[in-house]
């Protein structure tokens, strides 16, 4: 069972979910402040971190901007219930996804599994696809721009890989949220847009005039055409 | 007719009548000395060239010594004519002695009259000449002199009287028009701060100038003003004061929520080994547990849009498939539901979800079945029907079903929901600038009619 870093300040909340997610089955890390978080990832290497954004000393803004700079480890943000400025700037900030408080164990558990999950694209082809100045390996789950690897959060890769699955068809932002989020339920579309705005600032020569992820206005999102 | 003009009216009038008033009647009593004066001077040199004549001839009078006597009383300007015992001679014209001239002067009075002759105004003086001795000499004299220049001095009287009277009329409108001005501000002073007061600006004042009856409704309505800015402060600040501790306290509640929540699902598992008591007491906590939660949120959503910080995540939707994805996920099977396809909006779908469930929910809670859901479009909104088969809403509680902890029945537990539902309904609607409206059929049973711009609205 995957390992998950639970950085909550408030200790019944912590005590609370810690609880719930060993119960699960978890290993649960869980630590008070994001000082001890960032110095916990140092020693162990958990697959998912589940961050209060509001912490003392450093917020969990800051903590999610040091985890990505840091690698793709998969982040799901605890915020106040509908808090839409924190969500927004929770995404923004590199979050994979968000569960509001208070929360039942297995809301956020189901988020866990769906940032976890491996690529949804049903792997047809083995070679690696190329398109443009980008190439995609779906079975090493690797993307190259120029030959170079490009350092992609979870969900950025997937949602990458589920648009390229079928390059020119347009997607709603609700079959994205169902496809790569796992959410069976209407999602919430910035979730989404965060997502294609990080994607777009790692593949795209110009993230302002994107040529890989097109907006389609009234529709959703498409892959090229290039 | 406006102020402005009523008193500029007003003015004109005055100046009118006060100026025809004194040059009128200054024009009159010139005009009247002077041409008195004039037939006056005539009429004493007529009588002194006549007295000249004297003593007259006594013999009987001709034709020779009446014109003796019409050349001698002619002066220098006029001409004279003179009768006498049924003769007549002299320069003048006997057409411009009018018969009752004539008759006059028969009598022994001097008689004058102001005649038109030769394009001009003239003077007729008459008498008849005396004896030395008084007695009646039978000889009629009548000059005829030139009255020109005193007529054309009273005609420039006149005209002067009409320049001044026009001068001082441009002047009094000036003078009204500034008086009305002076007036007229105060007044649409008053009239703005009133205005911007019904607007809603409570700081709106007028400025008080002087000590008039204007300046003493400007003041009271700045006292006027002031009070209803303090009385309306006062109560805004006790609304804002209850709506914050709302939302301190759901802010405080929801920390231990959380904590508890976490662990609901860890007890549900559980409940099943605790042994009978336990188990039903632990699974009544996990069951409010949930209630409450879903309470605390519903309030703290209900702050969130009394405090303006409620935003829309908008999305391009297919509406149809919203709703389909609500009524299935909540597990609403028993409404019929119309949804043509291909209603494509711009809104935000999980607020849209809170609506329909909301009003699906509180359908088939308290109305009948079968409960119907219609989707359609009117012009740029889209229009969701849903409507019950129940008694309806009575016309008691129709005013305020989207009011918040509405209970249309006293007597009803609280499993229902959280009494907040149709109010954080109505605010969704209202965030996307749409409408909610609650109304009942003709036919019987409730009627809701959610719009929303197809466009995103806001």
């Amino acid at each position: 069972m995957p390992r998950v870093l639970l950085i909550e300040d408030d200790e019944a909340v912590r005590e609370g979910l810690s609880l719930a997610l060993t119960y699960q089955g978890h290993t649960v890390d869980a630590v008070r402040t994001g000082e001890e978080g960032l110095e916990l990832l140092g020693s162990v290497t958990p697959d998912v971190v589940v961050l209060d954004l509001m912490l003392p000393g450093v917020d969990g803004f800051e903590v999610c901007r040091r985890i990505r700079a840091g690698g793709d480890l998969p982040i799901i943000m605890l915020t106040a219930r509908n808090d839409d400025i924190d969500v927004v700037a929770g995404l923004e900030a590199g979050a994979d996804d968000y569960v509001a408080k208070p929360a039942q164990a297995r809301v956020l558990e189901a988020r866990i599994r769906a940032v976890l999950r491996r690529s949804t694209a049903s792997v047809a082809e083995v070679v690696a696809e190329r398109h443009g100045d980008l190439t995609i390996d779906r079975e090493g789950l690797v993307v190259t721009r120029f030959g170079r690897p490009v350092s992609l959060a979870p969900t950025e890769l997937r949602l990458l890989l589920e648009l390229s699955s079928s390059p020119g068809r347009v997607m709603s932002r609700q079959q994205l949220l169902s496809s790569v989020w796992d959410q069976g339920y209407l999602g919430d579309s910035r979730l989404v847009d965060a997502c294609v705005q990080r994607l777009r600032s790692k593949i795209e020569d110009d993230p302002a005039a994107p040529v890989y992820v097109q907006t389609v206005r009234g529709f959703g999102y498409r892959f090229g055409p290039l | 007719m406006t102020l402005r003009l009523r008193l500029l009216l007003a003015f004109a009038l005055l100046t009118i009548v006060t100026a025809a008033a004194v040059a009128g009647a200054g024009y009159v009593r010139a005009r009247d000395a002077i041409v008195q004066r004039a037939q006056d001077n005539a009429v004493i040199e007529t009588t002194n060239r006549v007295e000249q004549l004297y003593p007259l001839p006594t013999r009987a009078v001709d034709t020779s010594v009446l014109e003796r006597v019409a050349a001698r009383v002619s002066g220098r300007e006029g001409s004279a004519l003179a009768y006498g015992n049924g003769f007549a001679a002299g320069g003048m014209p006997p057409s411009v002695i009018t018969a009752e001239l004539r008759a006059l002067v028969s009598t022994g009075r001097v008689g004058w009259q102001r005649v038109s002759y030769s394009d001009g105004v003239w003077l007729v003086v008459g008498m008849q000449l005396r004896t030395s001795s008084g007695g009646p000499s039978g000889i009629e004299v009548y000059v005829l002199r030139p009255f020109t220049s005193e007529i054309a001095f009273v005609e420039e009287l006149a005209r002067n009287a009409w320049l001044i009277g026009g001068a001082v009329l441009v002047l009094a409108l000036g003078l009204g028009f500034l008086a009305a001005r002076g007036v007229l501000r105060p007044v649409r002073e008053l009239q703005l701060a009133a205005w911007q007061l019904g607007q809603g600006d409570l700081s709106a004042r007028v400025p008080v100038r002087g000590r008039d009856e204007l300046a003493s409704v400007a003041s009271t309505f700045n006292s006027t003003a002031s009070s209803l800015e303090h009385h309306v402060g006062e109560l805004r600040r006790m609304e804002a004061d209850a709506r914050r501790f709302v939302a301190d306290v759901s802010h405080e509640l929801r920390t231990p929520l959380a904590a508890m929540t976490a662990v609901t699902d860890v007890l549900d598992a559980e409940t099943a080994s605790l042994p009978g008591v336990a188990g039903q007491a632990a699974r009544l906590v996990n069951r409010e547990t949930l209630n409450l939660t879903r309470l605390v949120n519903d309030l703290i959503e209900v702050t969130r849009f009394d405090s303006g910080t409620a935003a829309l995540a908008l999305d391009d939707v297919d509406v149809a498939e919203v709703v389909r994805t609500c009524l299935r996920m909540r597990g609403f099977s028993d409404v019929s539901a119309s949804l043509p396809d291909g209603v494509r909006a711009r809104l935000d779908p999980r607020r849209v979800d809170v609506i329909v469930a909301n009003l699906v929910g509180n359908a088939l809670r308290h109305g009948a079945p079968p409960v119907s859901l219609v989707l359609s479009v009117t012009g740029s909104s889209l229009v969701i029907e849903v409507a019950d088969s129940g008694p309806g809403l009575p016309s008691e509680v129709l005013p305020h079903v989207f009011a918040r902890f509405y209970k249309a029945d006293s007597s009803r537990g609280r499993s229902e929901g959280s009494g907040l539902g149709l109010a954080i309904a109505w605010e969704n609607a209202r965030l996307h600038g749409g409408t909610l409206v609650a109304a009942n059929r003709p036919g019987g049973g409730a009627l809701f009619t959610l719009r929303l711009p197809l466009g995103g609205g806001v």
